[in-house]
């Protein structure tokens, strides 16, 4: 096949629009990560149920509250998918990691994936595994843009820049502000820091809780380009747990651009060898564990 | 242990089929054997592996091949895919020992998820349809694995179950000597201590390997077994589901005990068999142990039991 600039740039763009989603959900792990020292297993569930705050919101809420007429509407969901997930694992934390944080770490793995399975099991009784179309996709962002070497469509634009927007002000937050360096001091050392007179356990809770509520927004923005479906977030969760070992988990950065890039790198392979796609991301983990075992941006514990 | 307990068992093991439906308990044994093998690496070395699955359904997809189009007798073929799972296992384990802890079950996983796309896109896999009808055939040439004999009017599959007894004997023999070894001892010892193991000088990576090899290629004669039993090699054997479903059987059992494996697959395997009618509730259900094993009794049943008698079971 030849290989045109067009068709290689629209296949990166293509694969830029899923790395932004790697990019976010593993952020997201590395955050909870830093400060939990646990891996949210149940990560990719809460993606997906994310995406179904969106299309529940806008198919089923209006009839449940007796108003067939209202639905929830795409802009407003951007922001409750993530504050009811965002309050969900605040339970979470609240009544279960809290209780496992003096045990192995590998305990807060085994106790997500069972959370994992039960979100995924629910949904998966109500709904079809294909998935379901979310139809809310606001007027404005339909259509495409011309980028002077191809037309994209708005939609997957306006995805990319909002990520890059969240992703970057996460990473702001963190390394440039008071109250990243709060947390990034518990990260270190939370009984000194808890000596400052820092309330730790509430920053642990609300880590949580806008680590998971980073995966329901990028679920919303996700519905109306996939299918919305009980699968998508165990297929995701995979990926991006390969995302992290490549990355490494211990710096913010490290991980929203190792997600950017292992998008465009599966974008490309799918111009290059399509088949390939969908196993270069872990090709290119074996090749990292041979040559830098500790990850691209990582450091051994 | 009491030597009375394991002669019971094995009683028990050869009287069972004329008690409850034999497929049932070649099922039970298969994965029974699949978390004996799995233990060996978390309760014994303290590695959590999160693709086990690759090795229990690589080698039963490599079996039915071996059986199905290359004609090869049943016990030839199961050592066909006990081997392939062997050198899986060394390829994986040699790529995840790299990295410590947590890392260490992502790597796993997604080096499991590799062999998932291999079965699901390689010609020879059937794809979504998996390995369908795998002859069973006879056993060195000589006994019919499909024979029923009939025992009060029921038709049993005898010489398949003793043939399945023997190789889950087989298998649990490899990881008792394994775990009561020497060899075994620094096992445990590193899952101790791990820094204090390579300042007496062990090669722990080595160790580790060795581990991971014996229980991957044990985990591959489980999944080879089932197979033959099920005349199958599915998806769903090389999925992260399974992976989980063994790490749950491993940890509802009792981490760390013989016997534990043994309790847990029990469980998990009953609990799949009588709620069929529930449908897919049973990820639910299984999702629903995990949580309330890791937040209760992370000790499992076995490991609890074993404490309240004051000894290791």
């Amino acid at each position: 096949m030849e290989l045109s600039f067009q068709t290689v740039m629209s296949q990166v763009m293509l694969g830029l629009n899923n790395g932004v989603f790697y990019a976010i959900l593993s952020l997201g792990l590395a955050v909870i990560f830093g400060l939990l020292n646990i891996v949210n297993f149940v990560h990719g569930a809460l993606y997906m149920l994310g995406a179904y705050v969106a299309l529940l919101g806008y198919t089923m809420l209006g009839p449940l509250l007796g108003k067939p007429d209202f639905h929830l509407n795409y802009w407003a969901a951007l922001i409750v998918a993530p504050l009811v997930v965002g309050l969900l694992g605040v339970g979470v934390e609240r009544t279960m990691l809290r209780r496992l944080r003096k045990f192995d770490h590998l305990y807060g793995l085994l106790l997500t994936f069972g959370l994992a399975l039960i979100i995924q099991g629910v949904f998966t009784n109500y709904f079809n595994v294909s998935g379901d179309a979310y139809e809310a996709k606001p007027e404005a962002l339909n259509g495409a843009v011309n980028l002077g070497f191809m037309m994209f469509p708005k939609y997957r634009l306006w995805v990319i820049a909002i990520s890059l927007l969240v992703c970057f002000a996460t990473w702001f937050v963190i390394e440039r502000t008071k109250l990243g360096s709060y947390l990034r001091a518990g990260t270190e050392n939370p009984e000194l820091v808890k000596a400052f007179g820092v309330n730790v356990p509430l920053m642990i809770t609300l880590t949580y809780g806008y680590g998971v509520a980073l995966a329901a927004f990028a679920g919303v923005l996700a519905a109306p380009i996939y299918s919305v479906s009980p699968v998508m977030g165990s297929e995701m969760i995979i990926t991006v747990f390969a995302v992290v070992v490549i990355g490494g988990m211990g710096s913010i950065m490290g991980s929203i651009v190792t997600g950017l890039l292992l998008g465009m790198v599966e974008g490309f392979t799918k111009v290059v060898y399509a088949p390939a796609s969908s196993t270069v991301i872990f090709l290119i983990m074996v090749i990292v564990l041979l040559v830098k075992p500790a990850g691209l941006f990582g450091r051994e514990s | 242990m009491n030597r009375y307990v394991w002669i019971l068992l094995f009683v028990l093991g050869l009287v069972a089929p004329f008690v409850v439906y034999p497929v049932f308990m070649m099922k039970l044994l298969c994965f029974a054997l699949f978390a004996l093998a799995f233990n060996l690496l978390l309760g014994y070395t303290g590695l959590l592996s999160f693709g086990h699955a690759a090795f229990f359904g690589g080698a039963s997809y490599i079996t039915g091949h071996l059986i199905r189009n290359s004609g090869l007798t049943p016990e030839l073929g199961i050592l066909g895919g006990t081997l392939f799972a062997a050198l899986l296992g060394y390829l994986v384990g040699s790529l995840a020992i790299r990295r410590q802890g947590i890392y260490f079950a992502m790597v796993t996983l997604a080096l499991a998820q590799i062999v998932y796309f291999i079965a699901l896109k390689a010609p020879f896999t059937g794809g979504e349809d998996g390995l369908q009808g795998i002859p069973r055939g006879f056993l060195f040439g000589l006994i019919d694995l499909n024979r029923v004999h009939v025992v009060g009017g029921k038709p049993l599959a005898l010489n398949l179950y003793y043939f399945v007894f023997a190789v889950f004997c087989l298998g649990f023999w490899i990881i008792y000597r394994t775990i009561h070894s020497p060899f075994g001892q620094v096992l445990k010892g590193l899952r101790e201590n791990e820094p204090r193991a390579v300042s007496l000088g062990y090669k722990v990576d080595r160790f580790k390997l060795m581990a991971f090899v014996i229980s991957s290629a044990i985990a591959g004669l489980a999944g080879a077994t089932k197979a033959l039993v099920f005349q199958l090699a599915s998806l769903t054997d090389v999925s992260w589901h399974t992976s989980g479903e063994v790490v749950l059987m491993t940890l509802l059992g009792g981490v760390g005990t013989v016997l534990g494996p043994l309790a847990g697959a029990f469980t998990v395997v009953t609990l799949q068999s009588e709620l069929t009618s529930v449908g897919a509730w049973i990820t639910v259900i299984i999702g629903g142990i995990f949580v309330i094993c890791v937040l209760l009794f992370r000790r499992g049943f076995v490991g609890e039991l074993g404490r309240l008698l004051k000894r290791s079971l």
